[in-house]
């Protein structure tokens, strides 16, 4: 581990950078968002979610502070959106102990609604437990009332959700661990095509206070902006009261929904 | 029955053929009514089969280790039409063979897909086998790279001969461990060139932070010490040797490297000798396979194809070809060849490509593309999912400057096929 306060903000690292900022209008404010485990649990591009998250962040006219959590790593404070991805069983296998150490941290992150996006293994892992096909037991955080049970089948394919909250969503699944929902979460929403949370009931991804849980990578925000719009007009009003949107010009996340839409499962 | 499967599998070839059809109908019809063939044919060669496999620089590299034996006077038989699962090798067989089935060749070197490689090797079990890197390659078919380094171990267990591993591919060198047959050769790189070569858990790794599990590296048959623009360094039998290359992009020249080792093993088994400095004058004249880094000329100006399919070949790709001077296009399709996911786009960065921009786009997920490049700050020129008008458009606008196209496997088909109207494309097998 290495000696760092917890105020040190950690520099986006492991080959990915920002673009260069440009000289543009006085910010609005700075929004922290933190990545967990992008070293062990970024997998599909789940960076992406990140990049569109901060570069959004400028276009509605804020400042974003990219932070990142990995094992080991002391937690940072003052965080105002947090965003997790996939990994494969082996980064599983390394987060999971220093996860549950962060239960409680994250648990009383998430009650108290900071807004969370949590892609694919960290969703699991969010939820109560993954069973897995030989019938160990990895245990979750609970900070989402789901269980997840390992599977012989992946689900594997293009996804469109209609969601009541966000319109339809566009991504792609790649999983072999069913997740069912139970009564203290919402699904994100129902499968127009495609899986989703399990082979089942139609159902993908969870929702619960400003968490979005979800199977899908794609990456998932940069064809689904109102969901990134989401997460960060939460972050501003919980942090500075009120948010005041930028104008994103969104004219190629509209045609690369068209396209990615018609394109087989 | 057996009598007749190689001239009516010859004959199914002739015909598919000449229906213009695809290389496997022949290999599945032999396959059916003479499931021995390909194991009967290929263990009678005195030197037996090399299997070439891993997610990135498998055409490229059987071709190297091709043209390598072959300077050393070696008679090779190899799945050249890019077939590389198991009725594709059939396929090839049948081409290659006497109306009585009989192959004369020395060795066979043979590219195979990861996952038909497993098949194919239960089938045949190979003298020898390259493997040369696990990346994020079609995920949507294997699932997880974990998930293809076990098939790569696989091929290596039923290796009886000599296993030819990528010593800075973790997930590679990881397999020595596992065997107790074969001998293993490594093939490596200089200190200076690691970080050109970032290996998949390098990709995500914080600078500075420690790849889980490195085992000490063993020493490497052959090591690219260094990568000049036209030139390269390569030391084995404990001297550096430089020679020309013609050969674009440092990862096929690391592969080169690979060719290097596995051809001096399959050379060495013969027993009368290695001619060295025919080995690096041939190596020094292999040309980029189909597509892979490969330039035309259109227009009296260079048109180079850029095949790009996961992450790391993508990054690997726009670090080789600077993009100055250049005029720019990529081509994105998601077909299953390509692989339907498009999260890989957003583990590349495009920063490279800021200054000049890209002038067009085009492609079934061309609209992915620029959605991309728009998070990067990348200026685009044009967009069009369909090829023809977009190769035209890039070509008619891009008058007076070399060009380069960045393009996923089917989309270099359509480009080839496109290209071959107004230029003269170099003809595969």
């Amino acid at each position: 581990m290495t000696p760092q306060s917890p105020e040190t903000p950690h520099q986006p690292s492991f080959g990915h950078e920002l673009p260069p900022e440009e000289p543009a209008a006085p910010s609005k404010g700075t929004i922290r968002v933190l990545q967990l485990y992008p070293r062990d649990m970024n997998i599909y591009g789940d960076w992406g979610n990140a990049l569109v998250l901060a570069q959004r962040l400028r276009w509605h006219g804020y400042t974003p502070e990219l932070l990142e959590y990995n094992v080991g790593d002391p937690f940072p404070a003052d965080v105002d959106l947090i965003v997790g991805g996939g990994g494969q069983d082996s980064g599983q296998l390394v987060i999971q102990d220093d996860l549950l150490s962060r239960e409680s941290t994250l648990k009383a992150l998430a009650d108290d609604g900071t807004p969370m996006l949590v892609i694919c293994g960290l969703y699991q892992l969010f939820g109560k437990f993954f069973k897995t096909r030989l019938g160990s037991v990895i245990p979750g955080i609970g900070v989402l009332d789901v269980e997840t049970h390992g599977t012989d089948e992946r689900l594997i394919g293009n996804v469109t959700v209609s969601s009541p909250e966000f319109g339809s969503i566009l991504g792609y699944e790649n999983h072999s661990g069913q997740t069912t929902l139970g009564p203290g979460v919402e699904p994100l929403g129902t499968t127009a095509k495609g899986t989703g949370n399990n082979s089942a009931d139609g159902q993908e991804g969870a929702r619960y206070r400003n968490i979005v849980a979800s199977y899908l990578h794609g990456s998932l925000l940069p064809k689904n902006p109102a969901l990134a719009d989401f997460l960060i007009r939460t972050a501003v009003e919980r942090k500075y009261g009120s948010f005041t949107p930028g104008n994103p010009d969104d004219s190629y996340a509209v045609l690369a929904r068209e396209h990615a839409a018609r394109r087989p499962r | 029955m057996l009598y007749f499967s190689v001239p009516l599998g010859k004959l199914v070839r002739r015909v598919s053929r000449l229906r213009g059809g695809g290389s496997a109908l022949p290999g599945l019809v032999v396959e059916k009514i003479d499931p021995g063939f390909m194991q009967r044919t290929l263990s009678a060669l005195p030197l037996g089969v090399a299997v070439v496999s891993g997610t990135n620089g498998k055409t490229t590299t059987t071709k190297m280790v091709v043209e390598l034996l072959e300077s050393q006077g070696l008679k090779v038989f190899t799945n050249r039409t890019g077939s590389n699962f198991t009725r594709g090798v059939a396929a090839a067989l049948l081409g290659e063979v006497d109306w009585r089935g009989r192959l004369d060749a020395d060795v066979a070197i043979l590219e195979l897909d990861e996952a038909h490689a497993v098949h194919f090797v239960n089938k045949v079990p190979p003298r020898y086998s390259l493997l040369l890197n696990v990346l994020r390659d079609q995920l949507d078919r294997f699932g997880e790279i974990d998930k293809t380094a076990e098939l790569l171990q696989h091929i290596a267990s039923k290796t009886t001969g000599t296993v030819v591993l990528n010593r800075e591919d973790p997930r590679v060198a990881r397999i020595a461990a596992t065997l107790d047959g074969p001998d293993v050769l490594y093939f490596g790189l200089d200190d200076s060139l690691l970080s050109t070569f970032p290996n998949d858990d390098d990709m995500r790794a914080a600078p500075g932070s420690p790849v889980p599990d490195a085992p000490a590296r063993p020493a490497a048959d052959v090591v690219l010490r260094r990568v000049g623009v036209d030139d390269a360094s390569f030391e084995f039998d404990g001297a550096t040797v430089t020679t020309p290359m013609l050969l674009r992009g440092v990862y096929n020249i690391f592969n080169a490297a690979a060719a290097l080792t596995l051809a001096r093993a399959v050379s060495a088994a013969r027993g009368t000798g290695t001619d060295q400095p025919g080995l690096v004058a041939a190596l020094s004249k292999v040309a980029p396979a189909f597509g892979r880094g490969e330039s035309l000329v259109v227009d009296g100006l260079p048109l180079e194809l850029v095949l790009v399919k996961n992450p790391s070949g993508f990054r690997l790709g726009l670090k080789s070809f600077p993009a100055a001077g250049y005029a720019t296009m990529i081509a994105i399709n998601d077909n299953y060849a390509d692989g339907r996911d498009m999260s890989w786009l957003w583990d590349v960065e495009f920063d490279t490509l800021r200054d000049g921009g890209v002038d067009q786009l085009t492609g079934s997920r061309a609209y992915d593309m620029a959605l991309r490049l728009q998070y990067d700050d990348v200026a685009i020129g044009a967009v069009d999912t369909e090829i023809a008008p977009a190769l035209a458009a890039f070509i008619r606008g891009g008058q007076g400057k070399p060009k380069r196209i960045f393009c996923t496997y089917t989309a270099m088909l359509a480009i080839r096929r496109e290209l071959s109207k107004i230029t003269t494309v170099e003809v595969v097998s």
